[in-house]
């Protein structure tokens, strides 16, 4: 006998054919070689449940969340950006959504052609060469461009800032150490929040792989010179690595344009909800030389043409890199990575175009501007000088408690900097996007302020 | 059956559009221009992103879109890939703005839906393993595989050992050994035997006092039930090894035997494939990790506790390996790995188990006979997958397994896996998985059957297969050559 169920067409009715063609009788005859467990009936009940009574417990358990909307205005990301409709329609579509990675192009190029899109979109965003189809989010890029570094200069240390956050850390750890690597931390600006050159002069040596660099910072300030920091990482040999946040390359110099060799970035922000953090979404791109364009992990998808010569098509190209041919000396284990993501950037950017995304940084460059400007008269302490696109750290005597209160207030609070970072043990990041209006804001700020003058 | 894909001249985004158009209003456009003017060293100096409205993009993505295979088109019998129908629902439930629109560092309040889905997933996953914790962390089954050789690393480095060898078998998918090698260990390949399982006294000759451990797929890339798995587990752990399980090919023993069960002390389990979340062309995927209760303390932070007061984060773990990705886990595909769980229970993911190695055995069996075709490695009974040899039929006709997979996409059935395992020549390795209907099989045994005739009769019509896909069978050797790869659409062109 065969369970029915309504995503299991083969069952019952056709069991004893099939059986027959076997030359078995029944369906254990299968399984003569493999032990039987219990599996109980703790961890997942024993029955299958109906559509209609698993959308109730579902919905239930989802009740139980709450979505704070336009009062959100925790920093560090993921971030809430306004997402456009047609993207979930378009990431909606079976042909996409239930694809699997395009082993046989003649048959995939729907999604062949739209990840060349998206490289190609990376690559102008970032001023780039050659962009890969995707990685699973800015802290893995992170870990796989100090593994590209180390592969192309031989070099075995990774320079960072000392501004980025303990996750990023700890998965670059997790990334090179067993490689014998090591990550070295550059103290930032305390001013700034941003590189400080003379401390990475003097930790720039022969043994430096690549020199890592955030704009905006995780404190949301923006790199004010990205040449000179380029040009310190060059002298030592050492490659240049960026990692920018691509809403604010709408504004400000692009990694290409500042002399980075590698630029990687968080692409949750190009129209993908937060989804509890899990929509991952990480970027990466190089310059176009072929020692790094051969060192380069992930999928990449180029253009050739059919055998014939009469039309163009799309393949995956350079496959010789991955894990499927190269095994243990492939250039990265990825294979699986966030294409269907990568499609929602591309639609988004699409949307948005040339000017949307100029206008779209401006306003949030506004946004930003405006809430300092807030805080600040009211009296609140705004940590680091200088231009911040989105993100921004409040200094408050007592983050956890003054987080409390605003959520009592209807707020999401911000994030607590004390755990990452031991001099900012009274910093709170937050963020505020395009989804804010000034008003939006006012309302924020009079809630912090309030918050955090009773706590004084 | 009929079948001819839609076919577009569809040009790049970049030749669409038309200056000064877009897409989408951007919320705050009117408001006071308030910013600094960007100093010009900061100031981004040339962009060019295409101009194009919101019925172009739609219709560009549209019929894009309709120039792609997906498992809602017809069958996708890729072996050790598990793709099954994605039910609709789940999507549903997944883009529910309580789902989407909640950020992971909100008070633990307001999440305790999300956080008791994760909870109940992480002990649905150990009670179909036979696992003690998981952490549901990694992005993919590869991330899972890097996350599991992180923590038998962190395992032997605590006992003061230095073992640095990992133990692959010669069919094992490629990201095993990439991911060892990842995780720092070198990789002794162990061949397989003519029964198409692991040959012991090979295995037992590569042990050492540095055998950090073993990776094993089970049911193996054959197809075949690794039948000596618990006598292999206790020579590995005999040696002082781990015995990691590599979840890709989970379908072919859930909800009969648990993986815990045969002796493996870790597993990574890929959602996207036994538990139905889609694919999505290659990504999100989710592929969560397991282990027995004295691996548990270095499983990546946070996990989460249910405690009297609801569930909460833990994140004091001091021998943790730390954080693999920047989240939590892949959450909207976690919430649709569940709600499939809850959907199935064990009975139903027994009955998904016994319907894909019944389909994938009555395939093996029809189409034995088929001239130029064989199954190498011996008669037993297969699981899940069966990798066919065509080495006969291209030594005899000169059609090899790229031919005939190109065949098949001109009747309108998706490809198998080819080429893979490495240990089969001529490879075409079909999965056939539980949401496959018998007419669909049998389509392809009847496919198999005109291809075999007409590599016989008239090959050269075979390798001018594809003809009915969007585009004919491309070059793959212009796409990677330095004078013709073209890798974005400011790149050489090919032409």
């Amino acid at each position: 006998m065969l369970e029915k169920h309504p995503y299991i067409p083969n069952d019952s009715s056709v069991l004893s054919e099939m059986l027959q063609a076997i030359g078995i009788s029944n369906l254990s005859e299968m399984f003569l070689d493999v032990p039987i467990s219990n599996f109980g009936s703790e961890g997942l009940q024993r029955q299958p449940l109906d559509e209609y009574s698993m959308v109730g417990q579902m919905k239930s358990l989802l009740s139980r969340n709450k979505n704070y909307g336009n009062r959100s205005f925790i920093g560090g990301g993921p971030w809430t950006h306004f997402v456009p409709g047609v993207i979930r329609h378009i990431i909606s579509r079976g042909e996409f959504l239930t694809a699997y990675t395009p082993y046989q192009p003649e048959i995939s190029q729907g999604l062949l052609q739209s990840l060349f899109e998206f490289q190609s979109l990376i690559c102008e965003l970032y001023g780039m060469g050659v962009a890969n189809a995707s990685m699973y989010d800015l802290p893995t890029a992170i870990g796989e461009a100090a593994l590209l570094c180390a592969r192309v200069t031989g070099r075995q240390t990774f320079l960072v800032p000392s501004s980025i956050p303990w996750e990023k850390k700890s998965v670059l750890r997790n990334y090179i150490e067993p490689q014998g690597m090591a990550v070295r931390e550059v103290p930032y600006d305390a001013q700034s929040g941003n590189m400080d050159l003379a401390r990475l002069r003097e930790a720039v040596d022969e043994g430096v792989s690549g020199v890592y660099l955030e704009t905006p910072s995780f404190f949301g300030t923006i790199e004010p010179d990205l040449t000179s920091v380029a040009d310190v990482a060059h002298h030592a040999g050492s490659l240049f690595v960026v990692g920018a946040d691509p809403i604010s390359m709408g504004s400000f110099r692009a990694p290409g344009e500042g002399g980075a060799d590698i630029a990687v970035g968080d692409g949750q922000p190009l129209g993908i909800p937060p989804g509890f953090g899990g929509n991952g979404l990480g970027l990466m791109a190089c310059v176009d030389e072929p020692k790094l364009v051969r060192q380069l992990p992930g999928r990449i998808v180029g253009l050739t043409k059919t055998k014939d010569g009469t039309r163009d098509g799309f393949v995956l190209a350079l496959s010789t890199r991955e894990q499927h041919i190269r095994r243990g000396r492939a250039t990265s284990n990825i294979c699986t990575n966030e294409s269907l993501l990568a499609i929602a950037a591309t639609v988004y950017l699409a949307l948005l175009g040339q000017e949307g995304l100029t206008k779209l940084s401006r306003v949030i460059l506004n946004r930003t501007a405006y809430a300092v400007e807030r805080l600040q008269a009211l009296g609140l302490a705004v940590r680091f000088s200088g231009m911040h696109f989105r993100d921004f750290v409040v200094e408050v005597s007592d983050p956890g408690g003054v987080n409390s209160d605003l959520r009592r207030l209807g707020f999401s609070g911000g994030r607590e900097l004390g755990t990452d970072f031991q001099e900012l043990d009274r910093g709170l990041l937050f963020a505020t996007t395009e989804i804010h209006t000034y008003d939006d804001i006012d309302n924020f700020a009079e809630a912090l302020q309030k918050a955090a003058g009773g706590r004084k | 059956m009929m079948f001819k894909q839609a076919t577009f001249e569809e040009p790049l985004l970049f030749d669409l559009g038309r200056k000064g158009r877009s897409g989408i209003d951007i919320p705050g456009e009117g408001d006071r221009d308030l910013a600094k003017t960007i100093p010009k060293k900061m100031a981004r100096q040339k962009l060019q992103l295409p101009e194009i409205s919101q019925v172009e993009v739609v219709r560009h993505f549209t019929r894009l879109s309709q120039m792609n295979w997906g498992i809602d088109i017809g069958p996708y019998p890729l072996g050790s890939c598990t793709m099954k129908y994605n039910p609709r629902i789940n999507e549903d439930l997944a883009w529910a703005d309580e789902a989407q629109g909640i950020h992971p560092l909100q008070d633990i309040e307001t999440v305790q839906g999300a956080l008791e889905i994760m909870y109940r997933l992480e002990r649905a996953l150990t009670t179909i393993t036979g696992m003690s914790r998981f952490t549901l962390q990694p992005a993919a089954g590869a991330q899972g595989e890097l996350t599991g050789c992180l923590i038998i690393r962190n395992y032997h480095r605590l006992r003061g050992e230095s073992r640095d060898e990992i133990i692959v078998p010669d069919s094992a998918h490629g990201t095993n050994p990439a991911s060892a090698s990842m995780a720092g260990f070198k990789v002794v390949e162990v061949p397989t035997g003519d029964d198409g399982c692991i040959n012991l006294e090979m295995l037992q000759a590569a042990l050492s006092d540095r055998t950090a451990g073993m990776m094993m797929t089970n049911p193996n890339t054959l197809g075949i039930f690794e039948n000596r798995a618990k006598k292999i587990a206790e020579l590995i752990h005999g040696a002082g090894g781990l015995m990691y399980y590599d979840g890709a090919n989970l379908q072919g023993i859930v909800g009969i035997v648990k993986p815990g069960d045969l002796g493996f002390d870790l597993v990574h389990l890929n959602l996207h494939k036994t538990f139905a979340t889609p694919h999505g062309g290659g990504g999100p995927g989710a592929g969560p990790v397991g282990v027995k209760a004295n691996l548990a303390e270095f499983l990546p932070v946070p996990l989460v506790e249910r405690t009297r007061d609801g569930y909460r984060l833990e994140w004091d773990r001091p021998l943790s390996i730390g954080k693999v990705r920047g989240a939590f886990g892949s959450f909207p595909i976690l919430l649709r790995a569940y709600a499939y769980l809850l959907s199935m229970g064990t009975s139903g993911l027994e009955t998904s188990c016994k319907v894909a190695v019944l389909n994938t055995n009555y395939f093996a069996k029809r189409i034995s006979g088929i001239k130029g075709l064989t199954i190498p490695f011996g008669n037993a009974m297969r699981k899940h997958e069966v990798a066919i040899s065509a080495e006969a039929m291209f030594k005899k006709t000169g059609i090899n397994a790229l031919d005939i997979a190109k065949a098949l996409l001109d009747r309108g059935l998706h490809a198998p896996t080819i080429y893979f395992p490495l240990i089969v020549k001529e490879c075409l390795m079909f999965e056939f998985t539980d949401t496959e209907t018998l007419e669909s099989i049998d389509r392809y045994v009847d496919a198999l059957k005109d291809i075999s005739r007409m590599a016989y009769s008239e090959p050269e019509k075979l390798r001018a297969s594809p003809l009915r896909t969007s585009v004919t069978r491309l070059d793959e050797v212009r796409a990677n050559h330095p004078l013709t790869m073209c890798l974005r659409y400011r790149g050489k062109r090919p032409d």
